[in-house]
Parts: C-alpha cells; structure tokens; sequence
C-alpha cells in the first residue's frame, strides 16, 4: 500500500510539474531592444542637395491566373467574399508589391528612427498591405480589423521570433524589429492563407510598388547606389544608379520574369 | 498443447497443481518463473485495445495540426489564450486545441489503465510498464508544450511526433499482454535456428521502421518550418536532400525487410497464427503505405508549391500517411514480441525447473 501511495504522489508531481512548471510564454513581450551599442545620431543631410529616384516594376509575360484562396474554414472569413492571392499582382504588366531599397552607397551614414509607426491592418482576413517596408526600430502599428482572431507570427532569420493572437477588434499591438531582414514572413497560424512580409532597413530609403508598379524614393543625397527589387517568389535583382544633385533620376525600371529576375534598364 | 510439450529438459516433472502452473507461465513475457496471476480480465482488455484506439485517433489529430499549418493557432501553453476555457474553435484553433483535449483524454485514460493495471494484474513487468505509459504521456505532453513555447523547433517537433508514435507501441503492447490469447493460447515454439533469424529479422525491421519514422518526421517539421512556404530558411532542394531521399532511401529497406521477415515467418512458423497474423498484416499495410507515402510526396512536394493553403488532399494523404506508418511500427513490434515469446527457452526452462525442484523439496 506504501508502494502505491508512493507511486500516486510521484505521478501527481510528474503531471504538476508538466503543467505549470513550465512558464507560460511572454504574451507580451517588451518593445525589441538592439543588442548594440546606443545608437549613433543620424548624419546630417543637406537638404537641399538631396535627388530621387523612380521607375517601375513589370513583369514578363503572361501572368498567371490568380488562384482562389478557400476562406469556409472561418464563416467570419468566408463571408467577406472571393479572394485570390496576390504573389503575382498589379495591373497589366505592370508588378506590384516590389520592395525596392538602397542597399548600397550610403557609407556609414545613420538615421533617426522615426517616431510615426507604420500600420499593418488585418481586414478580410488578409493582411494589409502585403508587403511593408520598416526602418529598423520603428513602431509597426498592428491591427485586426476582422470579428475574428488572427494570430500574428513571424518567422525572422536575423531578429526575435514572436507569436502573438489578437481577439476580434482587440487592442493594437505595437512591434518592432532590432535588425535589418529582408523577406521576413509573417504568417497567421489560424488562417494558413494570411502572409505578409515585413521588410526591415536601416535606412528611409525604399518604396514597395502599388497596382501600377510604381516606385520613387525621396530625398537622397546624391551619389552612387545600388538599388535592389526583390519580389517574394520572383527573385531579387539590383541595379547600379548614380543620383546628381537635386536630380529626379526616373526610369530605373526592373523586369521580372517567370522564375526569376529578367533584368533592368 | 499442455505443459508436456514444453522444453523442460534438464528439469523434473512435477505434480502439484500450483507448480504446474507455474511451469506453464513460459508463454509469460519476460519469461521468467511466477506465481500464478491474477484471472483474464476482459474489461481490463477492452480497455487497454479502446485505449490503443484513442492513442491511434491522437495520432492522427496531431498529423491535422501539421498538415493543416495550425501549430501555433493557439499560441500559448498549457493555458489557450490565457486561460483553460474552451475557446472559439474556428480556423487552425479547431485542429490545435482538438489535439490537445485529445491529449489530455488519452493522458487520463492511461493513468486509469495504469491504476487499473495495479490493482487487477499481478504481472510486475505489467505494472511497470503501465506506469511507464503514464511517465511517457506525460513527458509527450510536455515535449508538445515545448514546441509551442518555442515556435515548433523542428528538433522538438521531430522528438515530440517519434515519442508519439512509440507511446502507441506502448499502449498497442499493453493491450496485447492483457489479452486473453496472450494468457492462453499455447505458442509453437521455434526451432534455434529459425527463432534466431526471425529474431535478427523482426529487430532490423523495428528499428528501420524507427529510422523510417525519425527522417519523415523530420522532413516534415523542418519543410512546414523552415521550407519555401514557410520561414524560408531552407531551400526546398536542401530539405529534400537532408530529409526525404534518406526516407525514401530507407523506404526500400523497410519494404525489403518486411517481405524477407514475412516470407520466413511464412515458411518457418507456418502453424503460428500469433506471428502469421501480424505478418499478413504488415503487408497489407505496406502497400498502402507506398501509395500513400507517393501521394504525400506529389501533394506536398510537386503540387502544394503554388497553393496558398495546405488542401485537402494534402492534408488527408500526409495525415493518412503518418498514421498507416504508427499501425506498421506497432504491427512490427508486436511481431517482434511473439517471436520473442516463440524462441527456445531452454534456459529459463531449466530455471522453472529449478524453481519446481525447490517447491517440492522445501
């Protein structure tokens, strides 16, 4: 009998310890905190120096047939109405969701994190915008939009990993992301069909083209600069551009094709 | 086939009742003398098989967590969304919490075998294997609460999915040794040479069968982790390279193993249903496996790679998959187990026997 008292409480210790010795994850987890050094104050820019550069993203060939995305598994979803993906998407020819940014050329310069967040709204049940450009350190602004729960979780390779559910028109959530990463997934586990992905610069320098394929990216300084055009499922590709002096440098375009970067002009 | 017939040789023959009895008990596992136990319990048994079942249904709603991308619908643990309330059960919530009320049944039905198992069977191997089905729930619980809490590392989920299956071994053993035939039905023993081989076969088997199980496992958590239609760490080439040709590599082992064990199960225990029996089993088995494990490939491999949600044949073959591959592990394991309890026992017989000559002296 001593034996089986023994052996009663063992198991009620065994099956204690599994359920609440392990610490329920930080459902919360405070805003991400750099691992380096205070940051630098940002290099000064003289304004009325600084150019742009333009252009636009397309897409060679026929594009494929958007594929039906089925929403039945959640009627809160399903309600909403026909969905296709939007991998391959814009009008015409003409490709949106391109994250074009600097990758190159601006040195050792720093800069100010801005203040403003941007937002990511899940309206839908899709997320919006599909694809997003942060500098590193700034506020992503996170909403749900829907009467349902989305649960948010990136999956980044270079910054801290987070799986976060937000109830239907719950309380914002606000993130941050320490380290630059381009392409970081951003999926919901309870709609497998929801993706996004967050890019993270440290520079202000990058535009995501709309439906028209369009880019311009605003006050830089003049120099020589490697732009790159990355798309989730067609590839990256760069191009070298040299920026004058209060010059509006248009027309540096990017041509994608099917499997893979074709080229820029 | 009574007692007479038993390789006793070396020890003396007795009479009394009881010591026949436990002259009998070689169809015992292991098999050592014992005292008589207690009688069959049926419901015991009826139990321990419906358990068998419930761990197999477990299986299979765990499968629809991966295959349906829900594993971290529910992002905390061991509370859901903060508390133990049952939430909305819409999206991968259903497959995700499904899975874990599922769990925590299975959990509770093995602490009443286990009790149960205590107080009916005097077998202490039977008791302590039943206490390890409970250990080894448990810590399959908190090996799944483990991935979840640290987003579905592939290493835990790989660990989490091959504890899995072999709690059903377990449970499936466990239902075997409570049955009535286990007690009961007298077993042809093996010729030496035959119960060796057949014992070299059914281990190789076994243990390709666990190989068979890690590296599809593995293919599976790091490709819905890290391949191309998830984080992307991985290239899918790379996954397939790492993973799933050692898989099917070792698919053509596995298939090469249960024919050659088979066919000597055939041809060296032709009058042995307790080896006859799992054996025609595995082979049924095996051929749907094949197909399915072909299917699995074409849906995850070739078709989902421009779907933007897993579908449903997807999700029904790879489910399927994986719980045909949880009955050929435990069909192959039982195998093992009778061969086992068929091979010769010149030594523990003489062991009984010693046993019977000091019961008769003292």
């Amino acid at each position: 009998m001593t034996k089986i008292k023994f052996l009663g409480a063992l198991m009620a210790a065994l099956v204690f310890l599994a359920l609440f010795g392990c610490s329920k994850k930080e459902e919360t987890p405070a805003a991400e905190t750099p691992a380096a050094a205070p940051k630098a104050a940002a290099t000064p820019i003289d304004k009325s120096t600084v150019g742009s550069v333009s252009g636009s993203a397309k897409f060679s060939g026929a594009k494929p047939k958007p594929t039906k995305i089925d929403m039945s598994q959640d009627p809160a979803c399903a309600k909403k109405g026909e969905n296709t993906v939007e991998t391959i998407a814009g009008d015409g020819d003409n490709l949106a969701n391109v994250f074009v940014y600097v990758k190159d050329g601006l040195g050792s310069r720093t800069f100010d994190t801005p203040t403003s967040p941007v937002t990511l709204d899940q309206q839908g049940c899709r997320y919006h915008p599909h694809v997003l450009g942060v500098m590193t350190g700034q506020t992503i602004d996170i909403k749900n939009s829907d009467e349902t729960t989305h649960n948010i979780h990136p999956t980044p390779a270079n910054n801290r990993e987070w799986n976060e559910s937000q109830p239907p028109k719950g309380a914002d959530l606000q993130k941050t992301f320490a380290r630059e990463e381009i392409l970081l997934p951003v999926k919901c586990n309870q709609h497998p069909w929801m993706k996004m992905y967050i890019n993270v610069v440290k520079s202000p320098y990058f535009a995501v083209t709309g439906k028209d394929g369009k880019y311009e990216i605003k006050d830089l300084p003049p120099g020589d600069y490697t732009l790159e055009f990355v798309h989730e499922k067609l590839g990256k590709m760069e191009q070298k551009v040299t920026v004058a002096a209060k010059e509006s440098k248009s027309g540096v375009d990017a041509t994608f094709k099917p499997g893979g970067a074709a080229g820029g002009q | 086939m009574g007692p007479s017939s038993l390789r006793t040789s070396g020890s003396k023959r007795v009479n009394s009742p009881l010591l026949q009895c436990a002259v009998s008990k070689r169809t015992e596992f292991p098999l050592r003398p014992q005292l008589p136990t207690s009688t069959h319990d049926r419901a015991l048994h009826g139990f321990a098989v419906a358990l068998a079942g419930c761990t197999l249904l477990l299986l299979v709603a765990g499968a629809l967590v991966t295959s349906n991308d829900a594993g971290l619908a529910v992002p905390d643990w061991p509370t859901s969304f903060g508390s133990f309330r049952m939430p909305v059960m819409v999206g991968g919530v259903k497959y995700e919490h499904g899975h874990r009320l599922v769990a925590a049944f299975v959990g509770l039905l093995t602490i009443v075998l286990a009790v149960w198992t205590w107080l009916r069977d005097g077998r202490r191997w039977m008791r302590v294997l039943s206490v390890a089905a409970v250990v080894g729930i448990v810590l399959q619980g908190v090996l799944g609460g483990l991935t979840v809490l640290n987003f579905l590392p592939p290493a835990i989920s790989t660990a989490h999915a091959v504890l899995g299956q072999t709690m059903f071994c377990v449970l499936a053993m466990l239902a075997l040794f409570t049955g009535r035939g286990w007690r009961n039905d007298p077993v042809a023993p093996l010729a030496p040479a035959d119960a060796a081989r057949l014992t070299l076969l059914s281990t190789l088997l076994v243990a390709s069968l666990y190989l068979q199980l890690i590296f599809g496992a593995a293919f599976r958590h790091v490709w819905t982790k890290w391949g191309p239609h998830a984080a992307a760490r991985m290239a899918g080439s790379d996954i397939i390279q790492w993973f799933l040709i050692p898989h099917v590599v070792n698919a053509v082992i596995v298939t090469a193993l249960i024919v050659v064990t088979t066919l000597a199960v055939f041809r060296r225990a032709p009058q042995n249903p307790q080896l006859r029996r799992p054996a025609i089993a595995l082979h049924v088995l095996l051929l749907t496996q094949l197909l399915l494990g072909f299917a699995a490939f074409l849906t995850r491999v070739v078709w989902q790679m421009d779907t933007p949600q897993p579908l449903v044949p997807l999700v029904l073959s790879t489910v399927a998959h994986l719980a045909v591959g949880a009955l050929l592990l435990a069909t192959a394991v039982v195998l093992a187990i009778q061969i086992r309890r068929a091979s010769p026992i010149a030594r523990e017989s003489e062991h009984v026997g010693t046993a019977a000559r000091e019961a008769v002296t003292a």
